[in-house]
């Protein structure tokens, strides 16, 4: 039990995904400006994740892995160069199908979402997590609470972002730096002081 | 077949029929695309892998040299394939078949390292390990080791060197890794690498002492002998390689083997 | 060079450039800017997959149906990338080494996704490779300049070769360590986006809230 907790707290604070491996970025940037709609991309990060991760462990592990197809019977067989595909293929379908339910049982979710989900199919972040899923070779267990983790700290990153940029709206910014110039210098300030971070072992 | 292909491009975007057309001949086209470049290239892929470890190998001993036939200079080297729990060498016909069902990735080879014990954090390991050997006139004059452990990013691979007194460290070399450019990257950087050299592993007790230390090390510290600096900006890279390190040079690795080692040299 | 095929190959430069203005292709950006040889890659890898993906979504644009759109490019995204991977390792497979999980990643780079979804979908094939190879120098000019400051002030090289003498080999240059972590790409980009807002002032952004001017009043 403990181990999970301490891969949950690495996974949302020491190793932020969105501040100290810097994926994520586009989306990052571009929806921090209001906090309502921050909370919305940040939540529906976390459950695409959570989903993603886990279902990527088990076709890694059963189908695409050195020898992972024996339980059909066929070994010797090697697909993880199919692993980019395969993983991509598997979220873009998840979020679609999300898209769907949601348009179907939650539609004010879905109104006040609807737009970020293709962009959650190509936030580098989702992606980049199952890529690290796989180097770091978790079992199903340790993939849903790396899943849950990294979400949680991506919108963690993205939610502070949008509340710091709430502030500045009221700040004095220099013509050429406002809105975009600033959001890139406050995020580099942000990863300054996750980097703080870095080197703690639980 | 063409009049088959135009009419199924005629058919409305929306019916259900127009889908699975698309997404089949789609996922033909590039199945078919990505495969044929797979498997035009993977010859010249495996020479490059190839080429690149026998060319680690070398460097590590200092015996590379710059355009050189790879594979000439190759000859100077033994390989031999190491019992890690014995400490012994395998005989040259079950070393054979050690290396082909290495190469075949047998997962009957792999045991699982405890979590307590595990860290370069590679969960899972094989007990039989090919070394290199360099003779001259018939005695061990460099023993080349492999190694591999956990960064930041990526699993790193290499090798490293020792004298014949199986304590002082000729170099480490890593022919595989995917650190972040510029920063854990520069364990590629030939300045880091040539810390290495000349570096004690072990003290006089058979303690094992080197480390990857924090910052610089201090140049007139008793330790410095067995003290290699950190990579800057790299902390968790740096850290990486100081397990992994530890690891290997120790019970769970090379340490039965180097033990021998250390007792035939004294018996000399 | 035709006016219109002159601007949808130019604009992308500093006018339209996707990570300046439409705010794309920021991941690897930051991650890979640390050494120019590893840049130069890069920014070659993705001018090529972005080219031949915008040409190859144009080309096939009025039969994808709308279900399946997004994964429609996402396969052909992805194996034009699987082939450019192989392609790396097959050719310059000591560089391609130091790039290693960042020419995956391409697959997801916004840039790619972003110009299939906005401007190859609706153009023909001519002018969709145009705007793929355009966007994919935009992006190559700023990430070649983030490189080329990060790495000669941050380690006195470039290319690998010596170009600052560092002080730790007996010269006078002490690299600022901080233009070597990521933190510091952000603030480059900052920087870069102010420069070419001021001189182009049709890009700066509309404040939410303008303050008004602070009247100081003897007696309240």
């Amino acid at each position: 039990m403990e181990s999970y907790i301490n891969l949950f707290i690495k996974a949302v604070f020491v190793e932020n995904i969105a501040l100290a491996f810097f994926l994520g970025m586009c989306t990052f940037l571009a929806i921090s400006k209001r906090i309502d709609t921050a909370i919305g991309l940040g939540m529906a990060v976390v459950v695409v994740q959570t989903i993603t991760v886990p279902i990527n462990n088990l076709v890694y592990l059963y189908l695409l892995k050195q020898d992972a197809l024996s339980w059909l019977g066929i070994s010797g067989v090697e697909l993880t160069f199919l692993g980019l595909v395969t993983y991509i293929g598997i979220i873009a379908a998840i979020v679609q199908i999300l898209e769907m339910i949601l348009d179907r049982f939650f539609p004010a979710l879905y109104h006040a979402l609807g737009i970020f989900m293709p962009l959650i199919t190509v936030n580098c972040a989702i992606l980049g997590g199952t890529l690290f899923m796989v180097e770091r070779n978790y079992n199903f267990t340790e993939s849903v609470v790396f899943g849950a983790g990294s979400g949680v700290g991506w919108a963690l990153a993205l939610i502070a972002l949008a509340g710091i940029r709430e502030k500045l709206k009221y700040s004095d910014v220099p013509q050429g730096l406002q809105g975009l110039g600033i959001t890139f210098i406050t995020a580099g300030l942000m990863s300054l002081g996750f980097m703080a971070f870095s080197g703690i072992q639980l | 077949m063409l009049n088959f292909i135009r009419r199924y491009l005629a058919l409305s975007n929306d019916s259900p029929k127009k889908i699975v057309f698309i997404a089949f001949a789609l996922s033909l086209v590039c199945s078919l695309l990505v495969s044929t470049a797979a498997v035009i290239l993977k010859p010249k892929q495996e020479e490059n892998k190839r080429l690149e470890k026998r060319k680690n190998i070398l460097t590590v001993a200092g015996l590379m040299k710059d355009n050189a036939d790879i594979d000439r200079l190759f000859r100077q080297v033994e390989t031999k394939v190491l019992d890690l729990t014995s400490g012994n060498y395998l005989s040259d016909d079950q070393a054979t078949l050690m290396q082909k069902r290495l190469a075949e990735k047998d997962p009957g080879l792999l045991i699982k390292i405890p979590a307590d014990q595990d860290i370069a954090q590679i969960k899972r390991r094989t007990n039989y390990v090919p070394i290199y050997l360099i003779k001259r006139d018939d005695e061990i004059d460099t023993l080349i080791l492999p190694v591999h452990g956990y960064g930041l990013w990526s699993t790193l691979y290499g090798f490293i060197a020792l004298q014949n007194d199986g304590k002082t460290i000729k170099g480490l070399s890593f022919y595989q890794h995917a650190e972040t450019p510029g920063l854990g990257g520069e364990v590629d950087n030939p300045k880091w690498r040539h810390q290495w050299q000349g570096k004690l592993a072990f003290d006089e007790q058979g303690q094992q002492r080197i480390e990857v230390v924090r910052g610089k090390v201090k140049a007139n510290s008793p330790d410095a002998i067995y003290q290699i600096d950190g990579l800057s900006g790299a902390t968790l890279t740096s850290r990486g390689v100081n397990n992994l390190v530890k690891y290997w040079l120790s019970d769970q690795g090379y340490g039965t083997y180097l033990k021998k080692i250390w007792a035939r040299q004294t018996n000399q | 060079m035709k006016p219109e095929t002159k601007k949808i190959l130019f604009d992308p430069f500093v006018d339209k450039n996707p990570i300046t203005l439409q705010i794309l292709g920021i991941c690897s950006a930051l991650a890979v800017t640390t050494s120019l040889s590893a840049t130069l890659l890069m920014c070659i890898a993705l001018t090529t997959v972005l080219a031949a993906s915008n040409a190859s979504i144009s080309l096939i644009r009025h039969h994808i149906p709308n279900n399946i759109r997004i994964i429609v490019h996402m396969i052909i995204i992805s194996s034009l990338v699987i082939v450019v991977d192989q392609m790396l390792k097959a050719y310059a497979y000591e560089t391609s080494k130091q790039l290693s999980v960042f020419v995956g990643l391409i697959i997801t780079n916004c840039i790619v996704l972003g110009r299939a979804e906005a401007y190859a979908m609706k153009n023909p094939v001519g002018l969709s490779f145009l705007d793929g190879l355009g966007n994919g120098l935009g992006y190559s000019l700023i990430l070649i300049s983030i490189a080329t400051i990060r790495e000669l002030f941050g380690a006195g090289k470039l290319l690998g070769y010596q170009i600052l003498p560092l002080v730790t080999e007996g010269g006078w240059y002490y690299p600022n360590g901080l233009l070597l972590l990521p933190p510091s790409a952000f603030f480059i980009i900052g920087l870069i986006i102010w420069l070419i807002r001021s001189r182009r002032k049709e890009q700066v952004e509309q404040a939410d809230f303008v303050i008004k001017k602070n009247i100081h009043r003897e007696s309240m």
